[in-house]
C-alpha cells in the first residue's frame, strides 16, 4: 500500500482539490455567461436602474452581510479540521448551515415581497434576469446547505472525511464570490 | 504512515476482494474499463437510430413526399424533427460517447498507469446520467407533439415558442436531455483531468503522456470551459418556454441573437471536443504501424492547445449574416483562418510520420489513414466557410453540411474505427477479423466520399439546408439526380457498416485470443493483460522510462520499446 | 465544379463568385500536393523484408522545420484569401448604398411581405404597395432592401444574386443588391423557420427599364 503511494508521479496533491476546482472553473463560465448575457442586454436597454429601484438593497445588504459571515464559519469549521477538534468542527458546520438557511430565508422574503409589488419573472427583461440569476444561484447555496448538512452528520462520527470539508469549503466561497457579483450588478445596476 | 492519498490511489473496494454480483460487475460497476464499454455500446446504440433517422431523411430527399420504405410518409414537419434529432444524436449521444465517454474511460487509466479514475464512482454516476438523458431524449419522440423539429442548434425565437413550431414538450424534454447530458460530461471531464494530473505512473510526466492523453484532456477542458454560456443559454430558453420570460424574445425586449453568441461560443470548441480524441486515436496507430516516433512529438502538443485556445475566439464566423455588426466579420475570420494553422501542422506532421517508416496496412492502421486524408479534404472546404464574403454565399446550403461532415463525420467514422479496431484486443481479449475489417474500410472510404463529396456540388448550386423538398424550387430541380445518387450512397453507407457488425460481435464471442501486446506497441496499455484484470495492474504498478513512440530506436535491437522496459546499457 | 454556381446576375456576385474560386484553386492545388505526398509516402515506405523504419522524432526545430514552414506557407496564403475578401465583404455588406429604390422585406411563417413605398419614397404612407413574394425591381438600379421579420429568424436569399442575410424579429437590417440581367429568379429562406420552410419561396422579378416603368403604371395609375 505505501509503495504504491510513494511512487506515483503526482502524490503530493489531493485528487478531490483538483477536481473541485475543474468543477469551478466550470460554474464560472456557467455564472460568466449569465452575467455577460446580463451585462450585454444591461448596455442595450435603458430604464434598467429604474427597475432596480424597486429592490431593496438593505435586505440583499443584510443578506449579503449573512452569506460572507457564513463563509467565515466555513474557514472556523476547516480550522477545527486541522485542529483535530470534532466538536468545533460540528458547531461551524452548524452555524454554517444555518446562516445558508437563514440567506434563503431573507431571499424567498425577498422574492414574496417582490411579486406581491407585482414584479414577476414576466415583467421584464431586467426582472427575468433577476430571477433567473438569483434563483440559480439559490439553487447553488441550496446544494452547499445539502453538502455541509451531509457533513455535519459525517463528523458525528470523528474527523474520517476531513479532506472534504476543504472542498466543500471551496465550492461554498465560490458562490459567496458569485453572490458578491450579482448584489451590485442586479441592485446597484 | 499511510497518507490520504494513498488510500484514494487504490479505489476501497480492492482493499477486501470480494466477488461482486452481476449488478455491480456489468451494471453499476466503477471499474473504468467497465464503464467505457457501456459508453461504446450505448453509443453504437445511438449510432443506430441516429443513422435511421440520416436514411428517412435521405430517400424524403430523393424521392420528395413518398412512401419510405421501412417507414413511411416524412412530411416537412417531421422532416424537421429528423434533421434536428439526427444532429443533436450524432454529436452528443454518439460522437461523445463514443470518442469522449469510451475511450477517455478506457484508455486514460491503462495509459498513464493508473489502477483506476480519480473518482470511481463519480465515474459511474456520470455514466448513468448520460443513460437518464438518453432516455429523456428517445421519450421526446413519443409525447404529444413530437421530438424537437427547431434544428440542432435550436435558434430562438424558433425554439422560445411552442407556436413557432407546433411542438411544446418534445422541445422541453430536448433541451432537458443537453442539460443531463452536459452534467454527465461536465462529471467526466472533471475525472479525466484529475485522473490525469494525479494518478499517473511513476516516471510518467507530462511530456511523456501518450498523445490521445493529450487530445483527450484538451477535450475534457475545452468541454468545461466552454459549456457553461450554454448551459446558461439552456436555462434561458428553458424559462421563455415554460415561465413566459423574454430572454429571446424581441416582443418582450430580448435578443435573439444572445442565444446563437452562446450557443456558438460552446458550439465551436465542442467540434474540437469531438474532433481532437479522433485525432489522438490517429497518432497512436500512426507511430505503432510506422513503426517510428511520431514526428514533432512536442509540436502536436503545442498546436493541440493553441488550437484549443483560438477555438474560443471563433464563434462568430457561424454568424457572418446572423444581423451582428458587420465589422466584426473580418476580425472573426481572420481568427478563424488562424486557427487553420495549428492544424495544418498536425496533419503535416502525421504525414511527415509516414516518411522513412515501414508501414503496415492493418485495419486500424487504414481507418488513420482514411482519417488523415478525410480530414485534409474537411480543412481545406473549411477555408471556404471561414472566408467571409465566401460564406455569404455558400451559408446554410449543402456545401456547409458537406464540409462538417467531412471533419466531423470522419473524425466519428474513421477515427472512432480506428480506435476500436486497434484497442478492441485490449479491450475484449479478442482480436478482430482483419479481412472484414479491411472490406469495411474499402466499402466505407468509397460510400463515405460518394455521399458527402456531392454535398459540396449541391451547396455551391445553392441548395439550402434543412428543405424537405427540393423539387419545390425550380433552381433546385435540375440537381435532384445528385440528390439521389447521394440518397443510395448514403444507404450503401450504413450497409457498408454490416461487416463491422458481424466483425465485432464475431469477435467478441469467437475471435483468436489476444495476446498481451499484438501490435508490438510501446504505450503502457499494452504493458497490461489483455483484457486488464480488475485493477489493471497487478502487485505493481509500471514504472515510466521514456516517452511513448520510441520506435525503431538505437537503443534496442527491436524496432519497439516499450515505455515500462528498463534497458540495461549494452556492454558491447 | 464552379460551373455548378448558379449564373450570376449581379454587380457584386462577380466578387464572390472570384473570392470562390481563389479559394477553389488554393485548396485543390494544397488537396492535390498534400494527397500526392501521403499517397506517395505510402507507396515508398510500405513494410519491406529487412527494412528498419528511420528513427526520427521531429521534436528539433531543424527537423520541424519541415512542418512549420508548410503550415506557414498555409498561413500566408490564408491571410492571402482574407485580404482579398475584405474587399468583396464590404462591397457587400459594409456600406449600403442609399439606392435608387428602397423596398421592406419582412420575412414570416412562411411568406416575404415586399412592402414598395410608392411615389412619394415614404413607407407607411397611403400609396404603399404590398405584394406576397414576389419583388418587381429594374435592372441596372441599386435596390436597397430593409429586412424585418414578424416571427422567428428567415434568412433572404438570392442564389443568382449571390446576396443573403438574416432576417431577426426586432431589428431591421439594411442590404442592397444591383441586377443586371432582366428575368425571373427565385428567392427561397435559408434558413430553418418551422414546418413551412421547405417551399418558402417567392420571385424576383428584373424588368428592363420601359418594363419597369409599365408596372409602375399599372399599381401607381397616379403618379
Amino acid at each position: 500500500m505505501e509503495t504504491t503511494a510513494a511512487t506515483r508521479a503526482g502524490t503530493d496533491i489531493l485528487p478531490g482539490k483538483v477536481g473541485v476546482w475543474w468543477f469551478l472553473a466550470s460554474e464560472v463560465m456557467l455564472f460568466g455567461g449569465l452575467i455577460g448575457s446580463f451585462i450585454v442586454s444591461r448596455l442595450g436597454s435603458s430604464g434598467w436602474s429604474g427597475e432596480a429601484a424597486h429592490l431593496s438593497v438593505p435586505v440583499a445588504a443584510i443578506n449579503t452581510l449573512v452569506l460572507l459571515t457564513s463563509s467565515m464559519t466555513m474557514v472556523m469549521a476547516f480550522g477545527a479540521v486541522e485542529k483535530g477538534d470534532p466538536r468545533g468542527l460540528r458547531t461551524y458546520l452548524f452555524l454554517t448551515v444555518l446562516l445558508g438557511l437563514t440567506f434563503l430565508g431573507i431571499k424567498a422574503y425577498e422574492y414574496s415581497s417582490e411579486v406581491a409589488a407585482g414584479f414577476t419573472p414576466v415583467t421584464g427583461l431586467f426582472w427575468s434576469f433577476y430571477y433567473t440569476m438569483t434563483g440559480l444561484h439559490a439553487l447553488h447555496v441550496l446544494a452547499g446547505i445539502i453538502t455541509n448538512l451531509a457533513l455535519f452528520v459525517m463528523a458525528r462520527r470523528g474527523l474520517r472525511n476531513q479532506h472534504r470539508v476543504e472542498l466543500a469549503g471551496l465550492y461554498w466561497h465560490f458562490v459567496d464570490i458569485v453572490w458578491i457579483f450579482l448584489f451590485p450588478l442586479l441592485y446597484l445596476t | 504512515m499511510s497518507d490520504p492519498v494513498a488510500v484514494l490511489a487504490i479505489p476501497e473496494a480492492s482493499l477486501h476482494h470480494e466477488e461482486l454480483g452481476f449488478w455491480r460487475t456489468y451494471l453499476f460497476s466503477t471499474e473504468h474499463k467497465t464503464i467505457g464499454k457501456q459508453y461504446l455500446s450505448l453509443g453504437l446504440f445511438m449510432t443506430i437510430v441516429g443513422g435511421f433517422l440520416a436514411y428517412v431523411m435521405r430517400w424524403q430527399l430523393a424521392y420528395p413526399d413518398t412512401e419510405v420504405p421501412g417507414w413511411g410518409f416524412v412530411g416537412p414537419e417531421f422532416y424537421n424533427v429528423l434533421v434536428t434529432m439526427h444532429g443533436t444524436i450524432m454529436v452528443f449521444f454518439v460522437a461523445m460517447p463514443i470518442l469522449l465517454g469510451a475511450f477517455g474511460n478506457f484508455l486514460i487509466p491503462l495509459m498513464i498507469g493508473a489502477r483506476d479514475m480519480a473518482f470511481p464512482r463519480l465515474n459511474m454516476l456520470s455514466f448513468w446520467t448520460l443513460f437518464v438523458g438518453t432516455l429523456v431524449l428517445l421519450a421526446s419522440f413519443f409525447v404529444p407533439g413530437g421530438a424537437a423539429s427547431a434544428g440542432w442548434t435550436g435558434y430562438p425565437p424558433l425554439s422560445a415558442k411552442a407556436i413557432y413550431t407546433g411542438v411544446n414538450w418534445g422541445l422541453n424534454l430536448w433541451i432537458l436531455a443537453h442539460a443531463i447530458e452536459f452534467a454527465s460530461f461536465l462529471m467526466g471531464g472533471v475525472n479525466f483531468l484529475t485522473t490525469a494530473i494525479t494518478m499517473r505512473a511513476p516516471g510518467m510526466t507530462f511530456f511523456r503522456l501518450p498523445l490521445v492523453v493529450w487530445q483527450l484532456l484538451t477535450a475534457a477542458t475545452l468541454f468545461l470551459l466552454s459549456v457553461g454560456p450554454l448551459i446558461a443559454g439552456a436555462v434561458m430558453l428553458l424559462m421563455d418556454r415554460i415561465a413566459g420570460t423574454s430572454f429571446f424574445l424581441p416582443e418582450g425586449g430580448g435578443e435573439p441573437l444572445l442565444w446563437q453568441h452562446l450557443f456558438w461560443f460552446f458550439g465551436h470548441p465542442e467540434v474540437y471536443v469531438i474532433l481532437l480524441p479522433a485525432v489522438g486515436f490517429v497518432c497512436e496507430v500512426l507511430p505503432v504501424f510506422c513503426r517510428k516516433p511520431l514526428f514533432g512529438y512536442r509540436w502536436i502538443i503545442y498546436s493541440t492547445i493553441t488550437a484549443g485556445i483560438l477555438s474560443f475566439v471563433v464563434w462568430a464566423h457561424h454568424m457572418f449574416l446572423s444581423g451582428m455588426d458587420p465589422r466584426l466579420a473580418m476580425p472573426f475570420s481572420i481568427t478563424t483562418i488562424l486557427i487553420s494553422v495549428p492544424f495544418a501542422i498536425l496533419v503535416f506532421a502525421m504525414i511527415a510520420t509516414l516518411w522513412g517508416g515501414s508501414i503496415r496496412f492493418t485495419t486500424p492502421m487504414l481507418f488513420a489513414l482514411g482519417f488523415v486524408s478525410m480530414f485534409i479534404v474537411g480543412g481545406l472546404t473549411g477555408i471556404f466557410n471561414g472566408s467571409a464574403p465566401a460564406d455569404i454565399y455558400i451559408t446554410d446550403t449543402y456545401f456547409v453540411v458537406g464540409h462538417f461532415h467531412y471533419t466531423l463525420f470522419s473524425a466519428v467514422v474513421f477515427g472512432g474505427f480506428a480506435g476500436i479496431y486497434f484497442w478492441f484486443p485490449k479491450m475484449f481479449g479478442r482480436m478482430m477479423n482483419e479481412t472484414l475489417g479491411k472490406v469495411h474500410f474499402w466499402l466505407t472510404l468509397i460510400f463515405f466520399n460518394a455521399t458527402f463529396f456531392p454535398m459540396h456540388i449541391l451547396g455551391l448550386g445553392g441548395m439550402m439546408r434543412r428543405i424537405a423538398n427540393p423539387m419545390q424550387y425550380q433552381f433546385l430541380q435540375p440537381l435532384q439526380p445528385i440528390n439521389v445518387f447521394i440518397t443510395f450512397s448514403a444507404i450503401l453507407l450504413l450497409v457498408a457498416q454490416i461487416p463491422f457488425a458481424v466483425n465485432f460481435v464475431w469477435g467478441l464471442v469467437a475471435g483468436t485470443p489476444a495476446e498481451r501486446n499484438p501490435w508490438e506497441a510501446n504505450t503502457l496499455e499494452w504493458a497490461a493483460p489483455s483484457p486488464p484484470p480488475h485493477l489493471n495492474w497487478g502487485e505493481a504498478i509500471p514504472t515510466v522510462h521514456r516517452g511513448p513512440y520510441e520506435y525503431s530506436s538505437p537503443e534496442g535491437p527491436e524496432d519497439w520499446l516499450p515505455q515500462d522496459r528498463l534497458v540495461v546499457a549494452r556492454s558491447s | 465544379m464552379m460551373s455548378w454556381l448558379p449564373e450570376n446576375v449581379s454587380t457584386y456576385g462577380g466578387d464572390i463568385d472570384s473570392i470562390i474560386r481563389l479559394i477553389y484553386y488554393i485548396t485543390s492545388a494544397w488537396f492535390f500536393l498534400t494527397l500526392g505526398v501521403f499517397l506517395l509516402f505510402l507507396i515508398l515506405y510500405r513494410r519491406r523484408e529487412g527494412r528498419r523504419a528511420t528513427y526520427i522524432r521531429g521534436d528539433r526545430l531543424a527537423e520541424a522545420a519541415w512542418i512549420l514552414i508548410p503550415a506557414l506557407i498555409v498561413l500566408v496564403l490564408d491571410l492571402w484569401i482574407d485580404f482579398r475578401g475584405a474587399d468583396a465583404w464590404a462591397k457587400v455588406k459594409g456600406r449600403v448604398p442609399p439606392g435608387d429604390l428602397r423596398v421592406q422585406v419582412t420575412a414570416k411563417q412562411f411568406n416575404w411581405e415586399i412592402l414598395y413605398p410608392g411615389p412619394d419614397g415614404k413607407f407607411g404612407t397611403a400609396d404603399d404597395l404590398q405584394l406576397e413574394n414576389e419583388m418587381h425591381v429594374p435592372v441596372n438600379k441599386v435596390v436597397r432592401v430593409t429586412l424585418k421579420s414578424k416571427d422567428v429568424i428567415h434568412s433572404f436569399f438570392l442564389p443568382n444574386l449571390r446576396l443573403k442575410q438574416d432576417a431577426v424579429p426586432g431589428r431591421e437590417i439594411e442590404g442592397w443588391f444591383q441586377a443586371t440581367k432582366p428575368g425571373r429568379y427565385e428567392m427561397p429562406c435559408a434558413e430553418l423557420c418551422g414546418f413551412g420552410h421547405s417551399g418558402m419561396n417567392g420571385w424576383l422579378h428584373v424588368h428592363p427599364a420601359d418594363e419597369y416603368q409599365k408596372w409602375v403604371k399599372e399599381h401607381w395609375p397616379t403618379s
